[in-house]
């Protein structure tokens, strides 16, 4: 019996070892398996979305839960939103905001995904809860705070506080590391481009946001005019107010 | 010299050549990227307030460069060569290897345009716009169907296990590419991912730590499966060891990715599910660590003269601490520490640089002097160059771990009153120190990809030179 013909392991290991083909297949299936088993279900189980979740429906014990998507009625604009009444699509100008945040990296350094521990909460405020990023495509969560988190940032500071922020960051926070952005005052909205960035966002296969088609003929004269700055500040004045949290309620699972 | 005659097989090792220089070349180009945008967070003047060198901008070009150019480069390199020579056979098909050669490089240079521009997906390890990420499966298929076909008409009866893992890799990274890239366009330069939320969230994290457990782990464990055995001159530990490191590597490291989000809003029971299997991968990992460590029993004395088995040896030292580390990170409670800060950005680079780094850095010095057939320029150089990479790994990890546990420490700080202690802006001005530190190290490391460079391309010239006169001995 010459070496190459001794099983120094097993039968099933020693065929795999003289086909490609075997070994092609064997690992093509186990490499699968792990990805399946924690992806696909995120798209059916109910729990995994706050909105649907039965835990969190009408009342919670003695508790009336606020929406946590908005029941839009027929005829309302985006305008007719108030915070609080649960999570919208984002508006022509906040969508615009969204992609110059996408564009320039802006996740690298902030995450905009508050865990529920009591600093975060002193710190950032509720902890968030799923359904807010249903339409964010892709996801903003970040995984890095080099600055902080920006979940909830939507009302904490004024328009003109961001606007002197965004552009010199260190004239507000000395301290700050972040770069001057003063040149996206300096560059205006694309006005075209938004409506077929919202088309695409109303067809999206998972989570389409529900955009009528006055909100998309009324894109252009949003953003007709804005100015980049204009839009990033709009987008996060946006941020984490879609929802009126009830106190003592368990949002997640 | 498309060929080269060894014993009576005749190998395709132009490619493998090309890529050699092409990664030591990105060695220096995406360790000094890392440098620039590490110097920016010490010092933010460094922006210049020119949008295309913001740190925001320059960062995905850096993990760009130092994964895809570099990795990719040193695993194409390596790659190509271990399967001919394990195979006893030339290439399926040397002009498909040229065509991943110049098509890889292609998609490198539209990098180096796009990322600075702001044409991004915003998917960490996956920013590249969808027409950039059409070209890379294009390319990636190339490059596998080429390797797993030479595999097929190799002239030995098995598989050799370095080819396990360049399979496994190559079929994990086709799966994650496709599913995570899926988007609709909007233009030739936007694109908008068809998941949102959490569950875009979960397959951004299943590419995210696959891109590290295939691309820089199992590729790169096949790399080190051929080299150090070759480079000590002694065969593998341990074969039961192997097959059991990788059939537990490959089902296991899939699973990972969740433990990345744990405390989102992600279910519980997949994050927790993550850092179950993560805390199991311990077991692989070592076994493989111990694997290549204990397959120099007998020649450990050659460490005092071989410099390019320190490389080897080290980083399997750093792949054994990093993948201890990993899955202690994974650990709820640590991780409710560790998330966000710092510390996972020193994980990842004392696994970049302890491990992935100088694992190839330790090939490509051996492919360097077997493609060329010759010695090195200078061996003292190939020593400097291992203590700068060593220390400047050091440096850099030891300045994100202490940064990284004093952030997470500040942010949930509580005064006796029952306030938070600091505002965010105070760590932030804490972290100064570490970050120059970090940039320090960075530079450190850097000088000895540059050293390196020097040394190959002297070597590459000596060499050259040495065949023409041998070749021409009459002209004058």
């Amino acid at each position: 019996m010459s070496d190459h013909d001794k099983i120094y392991s097993t039968k099933f290991q020693d065929k795999i070892e003289r086909s490609t083909v075997l070994m092609f297949v064997m690992v093509a299936i186990v490499v699968a398996i792990g990805g399946i088993v924690e992806i696909v279900p995120l798209f059916y189980l109910d729990r995994t979305m706050t909105h649907l979740s039965p835990d969190v429906k009408g009342k919670v014990g003695s508790k009336e839960i606020s929406p946590i998507v908005w029941q839009r009625q027929p005829g309302q604009s985006l305008d007719d939103w108030k915070p609080g009444d649960g999570v919208r699509p984002y508006k022509p100008l906040e969508l615009a905001g969204r992609d110059v945040y996408v564009r320039e990296g802006c996740y690298l350094c902030h995450s905009q995904m508050i865990r529920p521990f009591r600093d975060e909460k002193d710190r950032y405020g509720h902890y968030s809860v799923s359904s807010e990023s249903m339409y964010d495509h892709p996801f903003q969560w970040g995984s890095k705070r080099t600055g902080p988190d920006l979940a909830r940032v939507g009302g904490k500071y004024s328009d003109e506080w961001h606007r002197r922020h965004l552009k010199y960051p260190r004239e507000v926070v000395p301290e700050s590391v972040m770069p001057n952005y003063v040149f996206l005052g300096k560059s205006k909205v694309n006005a075209v481009q938004i409506k077929k960035n919202m088309e695409a966002m109303r067809s999206m296969p998972f989570y389409p946001a529900p955009y009528t088609d006055a909100d998309i003929a009324s894109a252009k004269d949003a953003v007709e005019g804005k100015t980049e700055l204009d839009a990033v500040v709009a987008y996060l004045q946006s941020l984490g107010n879609h929802i009126k949290f009830t106190e003592g309620v368990n949002y997640r699972d | 010299m498309e060929t080269t005659q060894a014993a009576s097989v005749r190998y395709d090792m132009g490619v493998v050549r090309w890529f050699s220089i092409a990664a030591v070349i990105y060695l220096v180009v995406g360790t000094f990227l890392g440098v620039w945008i590490a110097s920016e967070l010490a010092w933010p003047f460094l922006n210049f307030d020119i949008a295309e060198i913001t740190f925001g901008r320059l960062r995905p070009l850096h993990t760009n460069a130092v994964i895809f150019a570099f990795g990719g480069c040193t695993l194409m390199a390596t790659g190509f060569y271990i399967v001919q020579r394990t195979g006893s056979t030339r290439l399926w098909s040397n002009n498909l290897a040229w065509f991943t050669f110049w098509g890889w490089n292609l998609i490198i240079v539209l990098a180096v345009i796009t990322l600075p521009l702001g044409i991004t997906q915003s998917k960490e390890y996956a920013e590249l716009e969808w027409p950039i990420d059409i070209l890379i499966a294009i390319i990636w298929l190339a490059f596998g169907l080429n390797y797993i076909m030479t595999i097929a008409i190799r002239k030995v009866s098995h598989i050799y296990v370095s080819n396990w893992f360049f399979m496994g890799m190559i079929i994990m990274i086709t799966y994650l590419h496709v599913v995570n890239s899926l988007a609709i366009p909007v233009s030739l330069t936007q694109s908008y991912s068809i998941f949102s939320g959490v569950q875009d969230a979960m397959v951004q994290w299943w590419w995210g730590h696959n891109a590290v457990g295939f691309y820089l782990t199992a590729g790169f464990l096949g790399i080190m499966y051929y080299f150090v055995p070759k480079q000590a001159n002694r065969p593998v530990f341990s074969y039961r060891l192997s097959v059991l490191h990788f059939w537990t590597l490959m089902f296991g490291y899939v699973w990972l990715g969740a433990h990345h989000l744990q405390y989102t809003a992600l279910p519980d029971w997949t994050g927790s599910l993550g850092a179950a299997i993560s805390l199991a991968m311990i077991i692989p990992s070592w076994g493989g660590a111990m694997n290549g460590m204990m397959t120099l029993s007998g020649a450990w004395d050659r460490l005092r003269t071989d410099y390019i088995l320190r490389f080897l040896v080290v980083s399997l030292a750093f792949y054994a601490m990093s993948t201890f580390e990993g899955p202690v990170m994974s650990i709820k409670t640590v991780n409710a520490l560790s998330h966000y800060t710092d510390w996972t950005v020193g994980h990842v680079h004392s696994g970049a640089l302890g491990w992935v780094a100088m694992v190839s850095i330790g090939a490509l010095y051996h492919l360097v002097k077997k493609l060329w057939n010759t010695e090195m320029y200078s061996d003292n150089l190939v020593n400097v160059h291992f203590w700068l990479s060593t220390i400047g790994t050091v440096v850099y990890v030891v300045a994100m771990w202490v940064s990284g546990i004093m952030q997470g420490l500040m942010w949930r700080d509580y005064d006796e009153y029952g306030t938070l202690t600091y505002t965010f802006v105070e760590s932030v001005s804490a972290m100064h120190p570490y970050y120059a530190m970090r940039a320090i190290g960075g530079i450190i490391f850097n000088l000895g990809a540059w050293i390196m460079l020097y040394n190959v391309v002297m070597t590459v010239r000596k060499a050259s030179a040495a065949r023409a006169t041998h070749a021409v001995p009459a002209k004058a």
